[in-house]
């Protein structure tokens, strides 16, 4: 089977896998070059958008893009900054400069503290893998309350669905406020039973095998276990 | 073990449920997660066994060699056990020789083995004074998600009793099971706030202030107890939980079988 | 085990082994990937009476941290073999013998991976052994390979490995642990097939020119076979994930809060 290329459907590759031999696509990511042919270089879903062939990663930690919306986790405190755990391969620092606070030095631990959740942005991502975060952006503040679950960061696009159309599901059935970061990590509030069947729909789409019928297999399970339906749900 | 640090909200999500009687994964407070558990998978091992807890997944071999008793019993085979953390299991341990919880959780589990009388160790001897069977239970642990201390001990019972001491390959006569007397069962329970949890799982270890580890036999009685953690319990709290592990250790005995 | 090497005949007059194999033929090989929860990767394997587990855990920040690269990512790779995986219990804890294979283990693995995409972290790579019948490094290292793909770590190729030696004067693949020892060689290899590359290579014993040809033949051959199982194992983890009408491959517009 290696060696197959198909240009059409969505087929899994693997490390070493012959992408395109003939010049017509690019490599994109998760692809490298040898010998003017393309092969994969990650287990993912071989896509063509533009031309271009892509890899998208079955699995794999989060690599921080420019602009990605994440939740992290203050995991410690520099006079000038916080280290944010985000699931990447390192800690991102959030400087003082890039919260909406007005904060002295030294004075950081009076803001947030290790264990604060908050919602930001990557701001930047170097050459050598440098990345640092911002609270500084519409919406993004120090989240408190609810629940966080983690799931696999590849699987946040079938989370939200097509044009958030999976996510508004999950949203109308339960009535939580939902935030799904890029990262992988999930924020949801709302009352407690709504906040279980929440994540109890998150994690059938994040094991779902079959990607037909996905969406009619949750509604049907927040349909199922909505409090109506349920006339003594505790 | 380094430890990870845990988000207010999912400590706060977990104090939560607590208050409404209820647990993050939606288990009774006395309610265990699905175990399953292979035996004798090991060849190289002369007992073995493989037990999942929830997610913990936890991998016991049983070696026997021929050894010199200790002294002060001559008469008797020697129990060794030993608990390796590795770092496959989990991000937050580290290679390199046994840490304080891994030294922990292997005496604790050896004493409920020694202390029940579990194994009649006066068979495993060969030669009074001279030579008897030394066992070694190695507990490796492949994937940690909370009570490590009931899945190792639970594992160690089970390679134990599918153990089969190797005689004939040692000239010493012809093989026989692993002289076995009592069938001790160990549950584990932690305490969060007022709430007392059975099986706790790993977020729920994480925020506990106390742990309790009870061992007891068929008969009813109490053979092995370990308190952990740095918060106290209370003495009902304490008899509360040892009633508790009783009861649950009829369907926990039916499961290892 | 007592008995003078003499009378253990390893092939007989009709050159089959003592477990019913032809030279050429290698021991059963069963591969699963994704076997645990907390590792990024993982893969379980049996190779004829081999049980070996590999995880991988990264890439992540790397510790101790002066064996941090700027450049790059470290690939450290820890092999072990479980006390009970031997006739004779093994003390817990590494011992020369893993230290060296860990060695050239991570080696193999650093070829492949591309770990310019990570500097300043590690890759950490770790294979235990739980029952051992010769051929654990390699077992290992065919492993680790699965379970680096299957924590989404960029690699050139999967890197498949087998070993090759000499039984009663007679070339064998994949020696069992008779063969390994009371045979007269032992030469283990990792090679990626669409290459041809060599990336783990050791040898000890007593071979002719034409001996080496003949093993190195078996050893292509046997290679591609196990590469074959490698990606077989990827594919059943991930089976019914492929096709999609329902979600953009592209991430989504993120839900903003209300």
């Amino acid at each position: 089977m290696s060696g197959e290329v198909s240009r059409q459907g969505r087929e899994i590759v693997m490390p070493g896998d012959l992408l395109e031999g003939d010049n017509k696509l690019r490599p994109g990511t998760g692809t490298y070059v040898s010998d003017d042919k393309i092969y994969a270089a990650l287990l993912g879903v071989k896509t063509i958008r533009s031309n271009y062939v892509n890899i998208i990663p079955l699995g794999g930690r989060y690599i921080p893009t420019v602009g990605d919306s994440v939740i992290g986790k203050v995991e410690d405190i520099g006079p000038s900054n916080w280290l944010i755990d985000i699931n990447a391969p390192h800690p991102a620092p959030l400087h003082v400069n890039e919260v909406p606070w007005r904060v002295e030095f030294g004075d950081t631990a009076r803001y947030m503290n290790v264990g604060d959740v908050i919602l930001a942005k990557i701001l930047m991502v170097d050459e050598t893998m440098r990345f640092q975060v911002t609270l500084k952006d519409q919406g993004l503040r120090k989240l408190q309350g609810g629940q966080i679950v983690e799931i696999s960061h590849s699987k946040v696009p079938r989370v939200i669905g097509k044009s958030g159309s999976m996510i508004q599901i999950i949203k109308n059935y339960t009535n939580c406020r939902i935030f799904v970061g890029q990262n992988g990590r999930i924020w949801l509030d709302g009352d407690v039973d709504g906040i279980m069947r929440a994540i109890k729909a998150i994690q059938m789409i994040e094991e779902g095998a079959q990607s037909f019928g996905l969406t009619e297999k949750v509604r049907e399970y927040l349909e199922s276990t909505s409090p109506q339906t349920v006339p003594n749900s505790e | 073990m380094a430890q990870e640090v845990m988000s207010k909200i999912r400590k706060g999500h977990i104090h939560k449920l607590l208050s409404m009687g209820k647990r993050v994964d939606g288990r009774g407070p006395e309610d265990y997660r699905p175990i399953s558990i292979e035996t004798g998978f090991i060849e190289s091992a002369q007992g073995s066994a493989r037990i999942k807890v929830g997610n913990t997944d936890v991998v016991v071999g049983v070696k026997l060699d021929v050894g010199t008793p200790f002294s002060d019993t001559p008469d008797k085979g020697v129990l060794t056990t030993n608990a390796e953390l590795i770092p496959l299991a989990s991000p937050n341990f580290e290679p390199g020789p046994p840490d304080q919880s891994a030294i922990e959780l292997a005496r604790v589990i050896d004493r409920g083995i020694r202390e029940s009388e579990m194994i009649d160790l006066e068979k495993l001897c060969i030669k009074h004074g001279e030579e008897v069977w030394i066992s070694f239970v190695d507990i490796y642990v492949l994937d940690y998600d909370g009570n490590l201390f009931d899945a190792c001990f639970l594992g160690a019972i089970a390679a134990l009793r599918n153990t089969i001491v190797p005689a004939e390959e040692k000239g010493k006569g012809e093989n026989y099971p692993m002289p076995l007397r009592r069938f001790p069962i160990q549950t584990t329970a932690v305490k969060i706030e007022n709430s007392i949890l059975f099986d706790p799982a790993l977020d729920e270890e994480k925020v506990a202030e106390a742990r309790l580890t009870v061992t007891t036999d068929e008969n009813g009685d109490i053979r092995a107890m370990q308190k952990g953690l740095d918060g106290a319990l209370t003495l009902d709290e304490i008899k509360s939980i040892i009633n508790t592990s009783l009861r649950l250790s009829k369907d926990l005995r039916n499961l290892i079988g | 085990m007592s008995g003078i090497n003499d009378d253990i005949k390893l092939i007989d007059e009709n050159g089959i082994r003592i477990d019913g194999r032809k030279a050429d033929e290698m021991r059963p090989l069963k591969i699963e990937a994704g076997v645990l929860k907390r590792a990024d990767g993982s893969a379980y394997l049996e190779w004829g009476k081999n049980k070996v587990i590999a995880a991988v855990y990264g890439p992540r920040e790397c510790h101790p941290r002066h064996m941090q690269d700027p450049a790059k990512a470290i690939v450290q790779c820890r092999y072990n073999m479980m006390s009970f995986s031997v006739s004779d219990r093994k003390r817990p804890g590494p011992d020369r013998r893993s230290i060296e294979i860990s060695k050239i283990i991570s080696e193999a693995l650093e070829y492949v991976v591309f770990t310019e995409n990570f500097p300043r972290t590690s890759i950490d790579v770790y294979i235990e052994v739980l029952q051992a019948n010769a051929g654990t490094r390699v077992a290992g290292l065919t492993a680790a390979s699965v379970a680096l793909a299957d924590a989404g770590i960029p690699m050139k190729d999967l890197v498949p490995a087998v070993a090759v030696g000499k039984a009663d004067g007679h070339v064998v693949l994949d020696l069992n642990k008779e063969e390994d020892n009371f045979g007269s060689a032992d030469l283990p290899m990792a090679m990626i097939p669409r290459t041809g590359e060599v990336l783990l290579m050791q040898m000890d014993g007593h071979l002719t020119m034409e001996e080496f040809d003949k093993g190195i033949e078996y050893a292509k051959k046997a290679c591609q076979e196990i590469y074959e199982i490698q990606k077989d194992a990827l594919r059943r983890r991930y089976a019914d994930q492929g096709g999609s009408d329902e979600t953009d491959d592209e991430f989504s517009s993120i839900d903003e809060e209300a």
